[in-house]
């Protein structure tokens, strides 16, 4: 059910906004066209790959939120959508966050960002009442603005609070990355990145991560035996959040 | 001689009757221009947030929802269960079940972020969603109770009444079922991780449905001047009593076998003793007013033979049974997700590790209320259209009528 043939994939993809020239209406009488990178021909999204990041809890600083702003650049919410302007903190869009932990016996006081997950078995999928929420492929799990209806049972179903609704009319959205009100939106992931650069792809947390020095975070395809993401976790292992869950979590986390 | 039970139109031409619809009509508008306010807006002027993504409409809405199937009762145990002293008010309790779903219904789709696509979520199914199944589930409700009240009304089809009785019957079930599974499929939610939340929702579904029967049954008996005797009140009430004490028992039951498994404990803390809002809600509204006070007024031996009381005791019920929603629902929601066992959230980006804040705003209230409204509207002009209502529920009636069936 969740994973899309390739022939139904063009469509999926280019409402989620990630290949194509699409007109997209952000809201009534605001239009939006669409005019992301097209993905190279006769490179269709496969479940060849498995999208994933590596995240070192031990190397992420306490402090730093380079990945959130980068984020937030990127994708243009927080600080990037000042638009976002009514809602209350509890009703902004969140689509990372950092989080800072302390154990209870030891006192070790750790930090990490907290994004979707992109679950293998995602609960928010399973959920949805219109397919709106789906799964890609290539193990990434975006919502179709199009057919999201705004029931929020996504948001019930999702153990890691990763999605965020949109509580009011936006303008200045980002093209690749289209916001509207009454729907629910996530971390993509970079899906536009994914799909312009492959497995040469950097999301923004993560490249902001690296020119921060810090180097927690590490992109690829968990498929691919060769990439720097599955040989560190053959090496030195990955953990899952809430991995008693049963939803094999694209993002693995390190010292947590 | 067998008396036979006449059913008629209600005259429904008196002022009274007049002052109802526009009482009715009038929330309804405050309702709709509520949600006109909210959905222009966007739901920033709602107390719901990103924390606690359901609040008020839904607390109203699944109350709904669950007291329609539970309001079909009365004419399950006529035709299903043969007890033919309910079969006068089959009818009635048919027509109540249709509305208070389409009532329950309204509020759920005018809650949606963009209700505008109402239309998206009828042609695009995800058929692994218990969500969607609801939707076969509840428009397949309204057919069938449809078709069963065709059958009781139309005097050829009379004879099947009783099979498409047990239809309904059996349909009602997995509709609750369906509707409390809405929450049991949340696995991250420790407050929903329960087995015995779809038997409880049956239960609650019986409660609720039969205490807005009985207030229903007896303000249009009043009002219309038609004779309704205390054989009937009585046996309904009876009922009542042991529904509102089976639900008693399943929040108990469900309690206890939380306390038992040790990973549950912080929740179970948290709705019976820390929960601030919550907590106090269950004692005192779901437990005290709600099932407490309701069973000593129906059960007391003086007491429990006013009609004022009877009626006291159901709008507590409802009440209590509101509540009782907004604890497992907002409750539910506000308590923490435990995404590491072990370590403590000393900060977070967004609300870790705490309860979340619910302040429901006015707009989610006046939703919610327009839903009720709404469902008793369509009562109120679906018995001045069609013979829903017994001209006559006396005792010598109801009970001759019992007995002469019982005999044959
Ligand atoms: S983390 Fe949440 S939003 Fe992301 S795939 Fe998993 S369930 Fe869905
Ligand atoms: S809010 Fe949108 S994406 Fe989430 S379950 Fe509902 S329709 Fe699907």
């Amino acid at each position: 059910m969740s994973e899309k043939q390739d022939n139904q994939l063009s469509r999926r993809e280019f409402l989620s906004g990630s290949t194509a020239a699409a007109g997209l209406a952000v809201a009534p009488g605001v239009f939006l066209t669409l005019t992301a990178q097209a993905k190279p021909a006769g490179q269709p999204v496969s479940s060849e790959n498995r999208w994933g990041m590596l995240i070192d809890s031990n190397k992420c600083a306490n402090g730093c939120t380079s990945c959130v702003s980068a984020c937030e650049q990127e994708n243009g919410w927080g600080s990037a959508n000042p638009t976002e302007n009514k809602s209350s903190p509890e009703q902004k869009a969140q689509w990372i966050r950092k989080v800072t932990l302390r154990d209870k016996e030891t006192g070790h006081v750790q930090s990490l960002p907290l994004m979707c997950q992109h679950c293998e078995h995602p609960p928010c999928v399973d959920v949805c009442p219109t397919g709106a929420s789906f799964k890609r492929a290539d193990g990434i799990v975006l919502v179709d603005k199009h057919i999201c209806i705004g029931c929020r049972y996504c948001m019930m179903a999702c153990p890691y609070k990763a999605r965020s609704f949109i509580h009011e009319d936006l303008q200045d959205q980002l093209p690749h990355a289209p916001r509207g009100k009454g729907t629910v939106e996530s971390c993509t992931l970079c899906v536009h990145r994914v799909d312009r650069d492959s497995d040469k792809a950097v999301p923004a947390c993560a490249e902001a991560c690296n020119s921060e020095g810090h180097r927690a975070m590490v992109f690829g395809d968990l498929k691919d035996p060769d990439s720097e993401i599955s040989r560190e976790l053959k090496n030195y292992g990955g953990e899952q959040i809430r991995a008693d869950l049963g939803l094999n979590t694209g993002i693995r986390y390190r010292g947590i | 001689m067998k008396p036979v039970m006449h059913y008629s139109e209600i005259e429904g031409r008196s002022t009274g009757y007049y002052g109802l619809l526009a009482l009715l009509g009038a929330i309804i508008a405050i309702a709709l221009a509520a949600t006109y306010h909210m959905e222009h807006s966007g739901h920033w002027v709602t107390g719901m947030n990103n924390q606690v993504v359901w609040g008020i409409p839904h607390v109203f809405a699944v109350f709904l929802i669950v007291a329609a199937s539970g309001a079909l009762n009365v004419a399950s145990i006529s035709s299903v269960f043969g007890k033919t002293a309910y079969k006068p008010l089959a009818r009635l309790s048919g027509l109540l079940a249709i509305a208070l779903l389409v009532g329950g219904l309204a509020v759920l789709v005018l809650d949606l972020g963009r209700p505008d696509r109402l239309i998206v979520a009828m042609t695009y199914y995800n058929f692994k969603s218990i969500f969607a199944w609801n939707i076969f589930l509840y428009t397949g409700f309204m057919v069938i109770v449809g078709v069963y009240l065709w059958m009781m009304m139309e005097r050829r089809m009379n004879q099947y009444s009783k099979q498409v009785g047990m239809v309904a019957f059996i349909w009602r079930l997995a509709l609750t079922t369906g509707t409390g599974s809405i929450f049991g499929f949340l696995v991250a939610r420790q407050a929903y991780d329960s087995a015995l939340l779809a038997p409880m929702f049956i239960v609650m579904s019986f409660s609720f449905g039969l205490a807005i029967f009985l207030l229903v049954l007896m303000a249009s008996y009043r009002w219309t001047e038609r004779p309704l005797g205390d054989a009937m009140v009585q046996r309904l009430k009876n009922l009542l009593g042991v529904f509102v004490a089976g639900v008693l028992y399943f929040v108990i039951v469900y309690h206890l076998t939380n306390l038992y498994s040790t990973r549950l404990h912080g929740v179970e803390r948290f709705f019976l003793l820390e929960g601030g809002i919550y907590t106090q809600l269950f004692w005192f509204g779901q437990i005290l007013i709600g099932s407490l006070v309701p069973l000593f007024l129906l059960y007391h031996p003086r007491l429990g033979k006013s009609r004022t009381m009877i009626g006291l005791a159901s709008v507590l019920v409802i009440l209590g049974g509101l509540v009782q929603m907004y604890v497992i629902l907002i409750g539910g929601q506000a308590y923490p997700l435990v995404l590491f066992p072990g370590k403590e959230v000393i900060e977070g980006g967004f609300f870790e590790g705490s309860v979340a804040t619910y302040n429901p705003s006015l707009w989610e209230f006046l939703l919610g209320i327009g839903g009720l409204a709404f469902a008793l509207l369509m009562v109120a002009i679906a018995v001045k259209v069609l013979r829903f209502l017994p001209n006559n529920l006396d005792d010598a009636h109801v009970d001759h009528h019992h007995g002469a069936e019982k005999a044959s």
